[in-house]
C-alpha cells in the first residue's frame, strides 16, 4: 500500500472520488484509490513517484480528459459532471527531470562572416558550433571564449546547409554549386574528397542515425535536381542515387528504423528503404510544395548517445567505444520512440501540416489547418508531445502530438517566422522572424517568455544547444548572437 | 603564348560569389516584395543626434499670407475684416472641433481638409497610402504649422505601422517623419516622401 501523505485525511463535506494513474500508452498503475476532489498535483505527485518506486522523484504532469491538472482536481473538473461511481483515470507523464533556463540576454555578437549567415548548428553534444554563410565559408566557433575558432574555406558558393555527424565528429557542408565538404572541427581542416555529383544546388543534408552505425559513414542529400544521394563518407564516393522525384527535393530524413523519407516540391513524400535504395511508399496528399519534415525521433537522431540530462557546463566529445556508443544511443532511441512506429509531420505551401506513419500506411493520419500562409519549418519537440510549426503568417502553431488537436498559437512577431528550435527539456521554444527579433516561448504557459532583440536585420537560422546553455542565431546582418 | 591567344576570348567569371545570399528554404521563393526596409539604425541616430535633417526638398517657395489665406468680410455691413480663409490644404486632427463661430479667426474649410497622404518609400520605389498624424513643420511659417496648413516642402508625421518597421530594440515603430513633394492644392491629394 503506497503511503499515504498526512493531509489527505478526509474532510467530512469534501467529495471523494476514485482515481486510476495511467501512463500514456495506457497501462494502469496500482489499483484505484480514492482522494478528495480538491487533491493538488503535488499531492498527486508524491503518490504516483511511491507507486512508480523509483530511486529518485520525478516530476510529472496530470492530465484528466485531456486537460491539464494545475491548481486542483475539483477546478479542472469544474465544467464537467463527474460520476461518482466510476473510476477516474488520470494520465501522469513524467517531464524531464533537468529543467533548462530560459535564455535572456545576447552575451556576445560574432562579427566574422563577410555575407549574410545562412544556417548554423550546434554539434550533438553541445561542443562545438559551426555557421555556414554567403561568403562560402563555414565557420567554426569556440563556445567558451565566444570568439571565433577556424574558418573552413573550400565551397565556392553560398554554403546552404550544414549537418553534424550524430556522433560530433565530422560536419558536412551543402553548398549552391552542388559540392559537399566535409570538415572536422577540432582542426578546421578538411576531411576526404570534395563529394559532387549533384547537378543542382543542395537543399538538405542527412546523417545515418548513430544507433545504426556508430562509425557514422554514410550521409543523404537533397538536391534541387530532384534526386537523393547516398555518400560513403569514408571512400568519398556516392553509394546510392534515388531518384523518382520529379521536382527540387526539400528535405531528407534518415528515420531510426532502416527507412529514409524525402519530401519534395512535387507535393509527395517518398519513403525508401536505407539498405538497398529501394522505393517503398508515396504519400500523396499536399495540394503545394512540401517544405518541411519532422520526425517524431529527430531530437533522439540528431544528438545519438548524448543524454541532455547528463550535460556540464563545459561540454566534453563522447567517449566509450563504438559499441558502446551504438549502445546507449540504441537505449535513449528506443525510450523516445516507445512501441509505436515512427511519426513524420510534414508542413507545405498550402497552408496546411499533415501527421503520418509511413511505416505502416500511405493515408495521413490527420490534416493540420489553421495557418494562413505557407509553413516554413516544423518540429517536435524531443519528448515528442507537442508539434511546432513556424509560418510565414506571423505565428507559431503548436498542436498536440499525440492526438493531433490543435493547442494554440504564439502571436508576437511581425513578419514571418523564419526557423524555430527546442530546448532539451522541451519546456521551450525560440523562433527567428524576418523582423530581426528572436523570441523565447514558454510551451507550459503557452505564452512569450523573453524577447531577444539584437539583430540588425532578418534572422535566417536559429539553433538551441542540446545541452541547454545556449542559443545562436544568425541572419542577414552577417554577424552571430550568442 | 597562351595569354596572348586567350585575350580575346571571353572566359567564365567563377571567381566572384553573387550577393544576397539567402537559406535554402528561401532560395525558390521570389525575393521579398519589401526590400531592406531596416536600413542602418546607427547612421540614423547619430544624424538625429546631430539634429540635421536631409530632407529631399530643401529649397521652397516661402508662400506669403495672402497666397495661403483669404480675406473674409463680415458684419452687417461687411466693413470688419478680421477673418481669415485658409485656400491651402489642411490637416486638423482627429478630436477637432471647431471654435464659435463668432469668434474663430481662421477658418479651415471641410473640403480642403485631408486625413491620407501617398508615402513613397526612397529605397524600396514603393508608395502606400498613409494616415498623417500631424504636421511637423512648415517651411513658410510657423503661424502655418500651427495652423496644421500643408504646402510643399511641409514635413508631416505619417503612421507607418502596417509596414512592420522594428527598431533594434525590438519595438515596432508607428510613426514616421515624410516631406511633401507637391503642391497640394493643385492636385487634389498629398504626395510626401519617407525620411529614412
Amino acid at each position: 500500500e503506497p503511503a499515504v501523505p498526512q493531509n489527505m485525511s478526509p474532510d467530512e463535506d469534501v467529495q471523494r472520488l476514485l482515481i486510476q494513474f495511467r501512463d500514456e500508452a495506457g497501462e494502469s498503475l496500482g489499483s484505484p484509490f480514492d482522494v478528495p476532489v480538491t487533491i493538488t498535483p503535488d499531492k498527486l505527485q508524491l503518490v504516483c513517484n511511491a507507486l512508480l518506486q523509483k530511486d529518485e522523484p520525478v516530476p510529472l504532469a496530470f492530465f484528466v480528459h485531456d486537460a491539464e491538472i494545475v491548481v486542483s482536481l475539483e477546478k479542472t473538473l469544474a465544467g464537467q459532471s463527474v460520476e461518482t461511481e466510476k473510476v477516474l483515470d488520470i494520465i501522469y507523464q513524467p517531464q524531464a527531470v533537468f529543467r533548462v533556463r530560459a535564455v535572456t540576454r545576447c552575451t556576445s555578437s560574432l562579427e566574422g562572416h563577410t555575407e549574410a549567415v545562412i544556417s548554423v548548428a550546434f554539434s550533438p553534444t553541445g561542443k562545438y558550433l559551426a555557421s555556414g554563410s554567403g561568403d562560402t565559408t563555414v565557420r567554426f566557433w569556440d563556445l567558451s571564449t565566444e570568439t571565433p575558432h577556424f574558418t573552413a574555406k573550400g565551397h565556392r558558393h553560398w554554403v546552404l546547409s550544414i549537418a553534424w555527424s550524430p556522433d560530433g565528429k565530422k560536419l558536412a557542408s551543402g553548398c549552391k554549386n552542388s559540392q559537399i565538404f566535409l570538415w572536422d572541427p577540432a582542426t578546421g581542416g578538411q576531411i576526404g574528397r570534395v563529394l559532387s555529383g549533384h547537378s543542382k544546388w543542395i537543399t538538405w543534408l542527412c546523417w545515418e542515425p548513430l544507433h545504426i552505425n556508430p562509425e557514422c559513414r554514410y550521409l543523404a542529400s537533397a538536391s534541387k535536381d530532384g534526386s537523393i544521394r547516398i555518400w560513403d563518407t569514408l571512400m568519398g564516393r556516392c553509394d546510392k542515387i534515388l531518384t523518382s522525384h520529379t521536382q527540387s527535393v526539400t528535405c531528407v530524413k534518415w528515420g531510426g528504423d532502416g527507412l529514409l523519407y524525402s519530401s519534395s516540391q512535387d507535393r509527395t513524400i517518398k519513403v525508401w528503404r536505407s539498405q538497398d535504395g529501394v522505393l517503398c511508399r508515396t504519400l500523396q496528399g499536399h495540394a503545394h510544395w512540401v517544405n518541411t519534415m519532422a520526425l517524431s525521433t529527430d531530437y533522439v537522431l540528431r544528438t545519438g548517445a548524448f543524454e541532455p540530462a547528463e550535460a556540464t557546463i563545459n561540454p566534453q566529445d563522447m567517449s566509450g567505444s563504438l559499441a558502446q556508443l551504438k549502445e546507449k544511443a540504441q537505449q535513449r532511441y528506443n525510450q523516445v520512440r516507445g512501441q509505436e512506429p515512427e511519426r513524420l509531420v510534414s508542413g507545405s505551401d498550402d497552408f496546411t501540416l499533415f501527421l503520418w506513419r509511413p511505416a505502416e500506411d500511405k493515408k495521413p493520419l490527420e490534416r493540420m489547418t489553421g495557418h494562413q500562409a505557407l509553413i516554413n519549418q516544423v518540429l517536435f519537440s524531443p519528448d515528442t508531445r507537442i508539434i511546432a510549426s513556424a509560418s510565414f503568417d506571423k505565428s507559431i502553431k503548436l498542436w498536440d502530438g499525440r492526438t493531433r488537436k490543435y493547442l494554440t498559437s504564439l502571436r508576437g512577431h511581425v513578419s514571418a517566422v523564419y526557423q524555430i528550435a527546442w530546448s532539451a527539456d522541451s519546456r521551450l521554444l525560440v523562433s527567428g522572424s524576418s523582423d530581426s527579433t528572436l523570441k523565447v516561448w514558454d510551451a507550459k504557459t503557452k505564452k512569450l517568455a523573453i524577447d531577444l532583440p539584437g539583430h540588425a536585420d532578418e534572422v535566417y537560422a536559429t539553433d538551441w544547444s542540446p545541452d541547454g546553455q545556449r542559443v545562436a542565431s544568425g541572419g542577414k546582418d552577417k554577424c552571430l548572437r550568442m | 603564348i597562351k595569354m596572348h591567344e586567350k585575350r580575346n576570348t571571353k572566359q567564365k567569371n567563377d571567381e566572384k560569389t553573387p550577393k544576397g545570399a539567402v537559406p535554402a528554404y528561401l532560395l525558390d521563393r521570389e525575393g521579398q516584395t519589401r526590400a531592406k526596409v531596416l536600413s542602418n539604425m546607427i547612421k540614423q541616430k547619430r544624424k538625429e543626434k546631430a539634429g540635421k535633417w536631409e530632407v529631399p526638398v530643401p529649397k521652397v517657395r516661402a508662400q506669403g499670407e495672402t497666397e495661403v489665406l483669404k480675406v473674409i468680410r463680415t458684419g452687417k455691413r461687411k466693413k470688419k475684416a478680421w477673418k481669415r480663409m485658409v485656400t491651402k490644404i489642411c490637416f486638423v486632427g482627429d478630436g477637432f472641433t471647431r471654435k464659435p463661430p463668432k469668434y474663430e479667426r481662421f477658418i479651415r474649410p471641410m473640403g480642403l481638409r485631408f486625413k491620407k497622404a501617398h508615402v513613397t518609400h526612397p529605397e524600396l520605389k514603393a508608395t502606400f497610402c498613409l494616415p498623417i498624424l500631424g504636421v511637423k513643420k512648415n517651411p513658410s511659417s510657423p503661424l502655418y504649422t500651427t495652423l496644421g496648413v500643408i504646402t510643399k516642402g511641409t514635413v508631416i508625421e505619417v503612421n507607418v505601422s502596417e509596414l512592420g518597421l522594428v527598431t533594434q530594440g525590438g519595438k515596432v515603430i508607428w510613426g514616421k517623419y515624410a516631406q511633401v513633394t507637391n503642391n497640394p492644392e493643385n492636385d487634389g491629394c498629398i504626395n510626401a516622401v519617407l525620411l529614412v
